[in-house]
C-alpha cells in the first residue's frame, strides 16, 4: 500500500488503529472457530484487517466488532472456502446443513435434567469444532464473542429469525454430544 | 403460548434478548410447563460453563506485528492540523468523527472539561480490568454496596440492582477521575464488565444524554438531582444505552436511590 502522508490519511490510520486494533483477539478468536486452523486463522485475520483499513471509510459506526465480523466471515468464504473445506469434507461439508437434520449421531433429546459435566477450554473447543458450519458460527459469535442477536445478523447477514433457530439448534446439539461424551467416558 | 413457540423463545428469553412484554409471555409459560423449566435451566447452564471454560483465543503477537507494519506507518510526530482539517471534522457534526481527528481536538478543544474526564473515564475503567482492581466491595446485594460507600465520598452513588433486567450488580469501588475520589458501581453483562462512575456535578439541571467511543470503548453519560454518570464498557452502544436506560428508569422509580 502507497504511503500517503497527507493529514486526512494519517488521521484516518490513526482512528483505525484505535478503532479495530483493540478487537484483534475477538476477530481471531471467530478465524479460530470458523477455520480450525491456527495457520489459516492468522492468514485470514491479516487479510481481514487490511480489507478492512481499505473500506474504512465506509464504516459508518457505532459497532466495530460485527463489522470487523462480516469482513472475517467474506474472507474465509472467499480465499478460504477451497482450502478449507477439502480438509473438512469428511465432517460436514454440506452447504444444505442448515435444513437438513443435523449430522449428530446421537439424539436431540437430551435426558431433562441431566448435569453438563465441568469441562476444560481445549475439550469444549473440540465439540463446537465438531458442529456444522452455520451452527458452529452463530454459536461462537454468542457465546464465546459475546455478540446481540442484532449484531450476529449483521455479522452473519442473516435475519433475527435464523439466528435464534440456529442458535437453538446449535446448544441442543452441543448439549447432546457433550452429555454423550460424558457418559462414554465413564 | 405452546411449547414449540418457546422452544426457540426461551433462548432468547436466556440471553435477554426479549423486551418485556415478550419475556412476560415466556416466563408464565415457562413457569407453567416442567419441560420448558428444565429447557431454560439447561440453557443457562451451559452458558455459564462455557463462560467459565474461557473459550477465546489470544492474537499471537507476531500476527499484531504483521497486521501494525502492512497499515501505512503512523508519522512518529503527529502534523500540526490544518485549520481546514479541524473545520471539516466539526463539520460532519458527529462526535464519532469529531474524535477522528483525535489529535486535533485534543488541541482545539483542550479546555473542554467533558472530554478529559471521559479519557480519565476510559483509563479508569481500563486500570479497573487488571487483575484485583474490580471490586474494593464485591456483592451482589445493592444494600451492602450502598452503605459501603458512606464516608468514602462526599455523594451517595445510587446502587440499583438490575440483574432481573441483564445487568448484575457485581460490587463498588473506590476510583479517583479528575484528581477526586470517585464512586464506581460495577455490573457485568454476560462477561462484559460495565463501569458506572458517580460524581457530583456543580449544577442540579438535567443534561442530555451522550453517547461517545473512545479507544474502542462506549461511553454514556448523563446527569440527574445533581449526580453526574458515565457507564463505560465494551458491549455495543446499543446495549449500553439500554443499561443507561435501565438505570434512569429504575433511578427514578425508587426515589430514595
Amino acid at each position: 500500500m502507497p504511503l500517503n502522508r497527507s493529514d486526512e490519511d494519517a488521521e484516518r490510520n490513526r482512528r483505525f488503529r484505535e478503532l479495530a486494533l483493540p478487537y484483534l483477539d475477538d476477530v481471531y478468536t471467530l478465524a479460530r472457530y470458523l477455520l480450525r486452523d491456527p495457520t489459516d486463522a492468522e492468514d485470514a485475520v491479516q487479510e481481514c484487517y487490511l480489507r478492512a483499513f481499505k473500506h474504512f471509510h465506509t464504516y459508518r459506526g457505532p459497532a466495530m466488532k460485527p463489522w470487523l465480523f462480516a469482513i472475517l466471515r467474506n474472507v474465509c468464504h472467499t480465499e478460504f472456502a477451497r482450502r478449507s473445506s477439502a480438509k473438512l469434507k469428511a465432517i460436514d461439508d454440506a452447504p444444505e446443513a442448515a435444513d437438513k437434520p443435523p449430522l449428530w449421531h446421537e439424539s436431540q433429546e437430551t435426558p431433562e435434567g441431566a448435569i453438563l459435566r465441568e469441562r476444560d477450554a481445549s475439550a469444549i473447543r473440540k465439540l463446537i469444532d465438531r458442529l456444522a458450519e452455520p451452527f458452529r458460527e452463530t454459536f461462537v459469535l454468542r457465546e464465546v464473542n459475546n455478540l446481540s442477536y442484532r449484531e450476529i445478523a449483521d455479522s452473519a447477514g442473516v435475519p433475527v429469525g435464523t439466528v435464534m433457530s440456529r442458535l437453538a439448534r446449535a446448544r441442543a446439539m452441543l448439549r447432546a454430544a457433550w452429555l454423550a461424551e460424558e457418559e462414554s467416558s465413564e | 403460548m405452546t411449547c414449540e413457540e418457546a422452544n426457540i423463545l426461551i433462548h432468547a428469553l436466556a440471553d435477554g434478548e426479549l423486551d418485556a412484554g415478550h419475556a412476560s409471555e415466556v416466563e408464565a409459560h415457562v413457569a407453567s410447563c416442567p419441560h420448558c423449566t428444565a429447557e431454560l435451566a439447561a440453557i443457562r447452564e451451559m452458558t455459564e460453563a462455557l463462560a467459565r471454560a474461557d473459550l477465546g483465543f489470544k492474537a499471537p503477537p507476531q500476527l499484531r506485528r504483521r497486521i501494525e507494519d502492512a497499515l501505512p506507518a503512523l508519522p512518529a510526530v503527529a502534523a500540526p492540523p490544518s485549520r481546514r482539517s479541524v473545520l471539516k471534522g466539526f463539520a460532519m457534526g458527529s462526535v464519532v468523527s469529531a474524535l477522528a481527528a483525535t489529535g486535533l481536538v485534543a488541541i482545539v478543544i483542550s479546555k473542554d472539561d467533558q472530554q478529559r474526564i471521559e479519557a480519565e473515564i476510559v483509563s479508569a475503567h481500563l486500570r479497573s480490568l487488571q487483575a484485583g482492581h474490580l471490586t474494593d466491595v464485591l456483592s451482589t446485594d445493592q444494600h451492602t454496596v450502598k452503605p459501603w460507600f458512606n464516608g468514602r465520598l462526599d455523594v451517595a452513588p445510587p446502587v440499583i440492582d438490575l440483574t432481573a433486567l441483564g445487568f448484575t450488580l457485581i460490587g463498588g469501588r473506590l476510583d479517583y477521575v479528575d484528581a477526586r475520589p470517585i464512586g464506581a458501581v460495577v455490573y457485568r453483562r454476560r462477561q462484559h464488565i460495565i463501569n458506572l462512575f458517580v460524581a457530583q456535578t456543580s449544577s442540579t439541571e438535567r443534561r442530555t444524554t451522550r453517547m461517545d467511543t473512545i479507544q474502542g470503548f462506549n461511553i454514556r453519560s448523563w446527569s440527574e438531582r445533581g449526580l453526574n454518570f458515565w457507564a463505560i464498557s465494551d458491549i455495543g452502544a446499543d446495549e449500553l444505552n439500554e443499561f443507561g436506560e435501565k438505570f434512569e428508569t429504575a433511578m427514578r422509580v425508587n426515589k430514595e436511590g
